[in-house]
């Protein structure tokens, strides 16, 4: 199994760093939810991880892993919904380790993306349009997806954000079980008693690691004050970090 | 029953550019349907004008060079049209311009210095022999040239069709499985260029950009999915290019314009009697469904 190291790394965008100097190891299996404000880097370690961001300073290091071993589930905002493109066709992308950009659909990979999307609940929806889909409906979608994608390390961002309660307590069954058969995940998260009762591990994070560990030695109200009154906004006149890897 | 005959086939019966120019208007239809649907799925609609209008000066300096030679102005052309592709996906990339800015700066640029190239040299029907086509000048080469463009167009959009598709909706998941989105990008902006370039001998630089962007824009109304809509912007090509012709012939008028303005024509009935999302359907009042 393979871990994911994280050494000394700093993402960000036009040199201002979005995570500053963050070290530490997500274990094979583990399940860690990534907290913290807007703003604190979360979305963008996820980015980091997958390889879509290179790194400003440090490394990343996947343990023997492919990028497209690592399945990710970016924000809804991201796609385009309006898209005019069926259900099963979505789903059907998840099977590309096994099909390629040009490889044929025989009729057994047909009836995989079947079975996907009926384990999410959405039976009968192969052939609708997506834009005819409710936000919940598409991350269902989604998540059928990411089933077929059979990845070792899956990465979620704000995978339950405007999901109402229901949708929500079928895809945490889906995590859960993804759990049981030792994936790695790793999941953006903003409702914390979400995080306390499906999450063990958390990371804490405001640009820098306030906390990272079992979900209670993490989520304090002493780490969240803290994690609170780091600044959000860019110091355009920043100088140069000079910090050494310590 | 001949009166029919007359109107609608003794046309290509009896005069052989009519033939070519048709035979030319199904091939330029079948590779700019999809390609058409394409832009406009990809919110880039203007990006074809402007490629369009970005085409001119190397067509113009193909003239400059050689006179009406087909092949020094349709490398021109596509030398040009590719070369502002290129500088407003680097300028896209390099600074923080976006793509459709940077494309209406480099277009301008590349329209003006066309027209004045032309104006060095040529008379102003030279200009508008540029600008706006001529039917008559689709021989048997030209022909040739736009057949082997639609091919290839086809086959590489056969070849491609899934990563582009992907890139076109979620680029994130493209990259995520290691998939390879900006040659993609690439690849098909080379093919709107070929095909533009492949229609500005019949319908001049100006208007071939409409024979990509009107009739897919229309197949918009009319289905919910890329490749029928693709099926049907092709069949509104090719009926948009024989009507205009028919039109451009018994009317005495110029070809290029007939026949966009006849896929203008469709674009109006889609966009108020179409089937998804016209103003029709918006404002019918009917019984609605149980569930």
């Amino acid at each position: 199994m393979n871990s994911i190291f994280l050494y000394d790394l700093t993402l960000g965008y036009d040199g201002h760093p979005a995570v500053h100097h963050l070290s530490g190891v997500f274990e094979p299996g583990s399940m860690t939810a990534v907290v913290g404000p807007n703003g604190s880097g979360k979305s963008t370690l996820l980015k980091g991880i997958t390889g879509i961001l290179r790194p400003l300073g440090g490394r990343i290091e996947r343990g023997g892993l492919k990028i497209s071993q690592i399945a990710y589930l970016p924000q809804q905002a991201e796609i385009d919904r309006s898209f005019p493109i069926t259900v099963l066709d979505i789903v059907a992308l998840g099977l590309w380790h096994r099909i390629g950009m040009f490889g044929g659909m025989r009729k057994g990979l047909w009836g995989q993306a079947g079975q996907a999307l009926s384990s999410v609940g959405l039976d009968g929806f192969e052939r609708r349009p997506i834009s005819d889909l409710s936000a919940g409906q598409f991350q269902r979608v989604l998540f059928a997806r990411l089933l077929l994608q059979d990845c070792p390390v899956i990465l979620l961002d704000e995978p339950f954000t405007a999901i109402d309660a229901r949708t929500t307590a079928d895809l945490l069954g889906v995590v859960h079980r993804w759990h049981d058969e030792q994936r790695t995940i790793i999941a953006v998260l903003h409702n914390f008693d979400q995080v306390r009762s499906h999450f063990s591990k958390t990371l804490l994070i405001a640009r820098e690691s306030i906390g990272w560990g079992n979900t209670t030695e993490v989520l304090t109200p002493e780490n969240l004050q803290l994690a609170r009154q780091m600044s959000e906004a860019w110091d355009e006149s920043a100088p140069a970090c000079r910090r050494s890897v310590s | 029953m001949n009166h029919l005959a007359d109107l609608f086939l003794s046309p290509f019966q009896e005069f052989i550019f009519m033939r070519h120019a048709l035979v030319a208007c199904l091939a330029l239809a079948l590779g700019c349907g999809p390609l058409g649907v394409i832009l406009v799925l990809r919110r880039m609609s203007l990006v074809g004008d402007a490629l369009s209008h970005a085409v001119l000066p190397g067509a113009a300096l193909g003239f400059l060079v050689s006179g009406l030679s087909l092949y020094a102005m349709t490398l021109g052309g596509f030398a040009a049209g590719l070369a502002v592709a290129l500088l407003a996906g680097a300028v896209t990339r390099l600074t923080t311009l976006r793509e459709d800015a940077s494309f209406a700066a480099l277009y301008l640029i590349s329209l003006a210095s066309g027209v004045l190239i032309v104006s060095l040299r040529g008379s102003s029907i030279d200009l508008i022999h540029v600008l706006f086509g001529t039917i008559l000048a689709v021989d048997d080469a030209a022909l040739i040239l736009v057949a082997s463009i639609t091919t290839a167009t086809l086959l590489v959009l056969a070849l491609i069709y899934r990563p582009l598709i992907v890139e076109c909706f979620d680029p994130g998941f493209l990259r995520s499985v290691g998939g390879r989105g900006a040659t993609m990008h690439f690849i098909f902006l080379v093919l709107v260029v070929l095909n533009l370039v492949a229609g500005f001998r019949a319908l001049g630089t100006l208007m071939a950009v409409g024979m990509m962007m009107v009739p897919a824009i229309s197949a918009r109304f009319w289905a919910k999915q890329v490749w029928s809509t693709a099926l049907v912007a092709v069949c509104i090509a090719m009926l948009a290019g024989y009507t205009g012709l028919l039109l451009s012939f018994h009317a005495n008028l110029p070809s290029g314009p007939s026949i966009i303005l006849t896929a203008g024509l469709c674009y109006v009935f889609s966009v108020v009697f179409g089937v998804h999302g016209s103003i029709y359907a918006r404002h019918r009042k009917g019984e609605h469904l149980e569930g």
